[in-house]
């Protein structure tokens, strides 16, 4: 089975929000919440750089650690997903995520907050594939028919790659390599504790 | 026109050649656009986070990297059950120990079958609003850490999760009563619970907790005032802390609400211990004690022996040969 990632290559982004937008009409995603997001560092200034930054679905997840009902699991791709059945709406995913992924439908209503959600990496939750329930809850479930995730699909300079680990970690040492230069391989150190020499 | 032609075709080499000259230099002068670029592991060093502008309404969602939620991590799952386990079962396994060895403060003169008012109606249901949501309190936020190894194992995923839901609810409700409690212990006891000289010596000498001492004591000893600040600061923090987290983003940040995680989380497991222990001592710990907070009225001879000196205040207040005492006015009301 691949290991699944999400890798960004940030001297490629042009910040067309292309992949929150196709993320968001792909999944119906709830007003006010956004798996995806771009963030653009040095706005304006020389050197800066736009990153497209959803749920990285790391290595051994912070979430699925500190969850105390444990809703979390990883499928046979690593991918880190979560019952929303079984979410309590805690927050503590949301304390221990380095990337701001999960977020609440419901935030600052004394403390309800809503069953958590974020980036599915398009694979949907623990309902059957492709149902309807599947979707209210989810969104699409394009990994369970053979399709990646449709940020990366969309993307118009394809600066966001997602797909296995060692593919996209090759397809971006290549470009590296030909072009010369690249700023490196932003949050795998975090999500996955290794970095693309390049 | 040959030569018009030779001219033409010469001076255009002659161009091209120019500019290639020219442009060898800058082509061979490698372009590096991420020279100047912000780099990852730079901007973490230096702020431990990665921030910037983000164009969708979400503001908070510019924050792009926080590793320290590892740290936080870190803590949730390793050393707060540490402090917790230790605390509370430490305080159990004392308790345990102690009635097994001395056992219960019993009351040396017996009983007087008279009576005097040592807490009134309003104060007594103070008490118990407090004492019966600070139990809620307390279990439904130990599940939160104990609830996963513990109880999960045993009753399964939905009927945790099912329980997990209530109990947080019922957290979150019913911090505002244990809080509003908290505030009026803070005022309607505050009289009695500065320390004072009596308490030092009343700590010298152990609380006569072991053997048949019995030190004297106003209306609250060195024990109880210990309780009563445990309860106005400890419940302060963990009012405080606790709020910071129930209203995310109202003047904290992640690290904000990670702190306050932090905060909550070991003034509560401590303030569980602490608890445990004056329910112990309300109890089975000391014959008598209950029913202070129970009828409200306790014994004349458990007050001669556990507060001698708020026993001395209150027949001075109503004379000497008064066999009815007259009931004790809150401190503070």
């Amino acid at each position: 089975m691949a290991r699944m990632k999400f890798l960004c290559d940030a001297d490629r982004c042009i910040e067309c929000n292309a992949c929150v937008t196709a993320c968001k009409n792909e999944h119906e995603v709830p007003w006010g919440i956004n798996r995806r997001r771009v963030v653009t560092i040095n706005d304006g200034k020389p050197g800066e750089r736009s990153i497209s930054m959803a749920c990285m679905h790391c290595t051994d997840a912070p979430c699925a650690a500190v969850c105390p009902v444990n809703c979390f699991y990883t499928t046979a791709d690593a991918v880190v997903l979560h019952s929303k059945d079984l979410c309590i709406g805690c927050g503590y995913c949301f304390y221990a995520c380095p990337f701001g992924a999960p977020q609440y439908p419901k935030v600052g209503n004394f403390g309800s907050r809503g069953k958590m959600d974020k980036c599915t990496y398009c694979a949907g939750g623990p309902e059957a594939d492709g149902s309807k329930e599947e979707y209210e809850k989810y969104g699409a479930n394009r990994l369970a028919e053979g399709k990646l995730p449709l940020c990366a699909e969309m993307c118009s300079t394809k600066s966001l790659l997602a797909g296995d680990g060692e593919i996209i970690a090759q397809i971006y040492k290549e470009r590296v390599m030909k072009r010369g230069y690249g700023s490196g391989a932003w949050g795998w150190k975090t999500a996955y504790r290794e970095t693309i020499e390049s | 026109m040959a030569s018009f032609g030779r001219f033409i075709r010469l001076a255009f080499g002659a161009w091209a050649l120019l500019l290639l000259v020219t442009a060898v230099p800058a082509s061979a002068q490698q372009v590096n656009p991420t020279a100047s670029a912000v780099k990852e592991q730079q901007l973490l060093q230096e702020l431990n986070r990665i921030q910037g502008r983000v164009s969708i309404p979400d503001q908070r969602s510019g924050v792009l990297e926080q590793p320290q939620g590892r740290e936080w991590r870190e803590f949730r799952n390793v050393t707060l059950p540490w402090i917790g386990g230790i605390a509370i079962l430490g305080m159990t396994a004392a308790i345990v120990i102690f009635y097994l060895t001395v056992g219960m403060v019993r009351l040396e003169a017996g009983r007087s079958g008279r009576t005097i008012v040592r807490f009134n109606a309003f104060e007594r249901f103070v008490h118990w609003l407090t004492a019966t949501c600070f139990i809620v309190l307390a279990i439904s936020g130990l599940n939160i850490t104990f609830g996963r190894p513990l109880l999960l194992p045993l009753i399964g995923f939905e009927a945790f999760s099912e329980w997990s839901q209530w109990a947080k609810y019922a957290h979150n409700y019913l911090s505002f009563p244990f809080t509003i409690g908290v505030v009026l212990i803070f005022l309607m006891w505050i009289g009695g619970n500065i320390p004072s000289k009596v308490d030092i010596e009343w700590a010298k000498r152990g609380g006569g907790l072991i053997g048949h001492d019995h030190p004297p004591a106003y209306r609250f000893n060195g024990g109880q005032k210990m309780i009563y600040w445990i309860v106005v600061i400890g419940g302060g923090l963990v009012a405080a802390s606790g709020y910071a987290l129930m209203f995310p983003f109202y003047g904290t940040g992640i690290e904000g609400m990670q702190m306050a995680q932090i905060v909550h989380s070991i003034v509560a497991v401590l303030f569980v211990a602490a608890m445990i222990g004056h329910i112990y001592i309300g109890t089975i710990g000391m014959e008598g004690a209950f029913e202070a907070m129970g009828s409200g009225e306790v014994d004349v001879n458990w007050a001669r022996e556990h507060h001698s000196l708020w026993l001395d205040e209150q027949k001075a207040q109503t004379g000497p040969n008064d066999g009815q005492p007259r009931p004790a006015t809150a401190a503070a009301e």
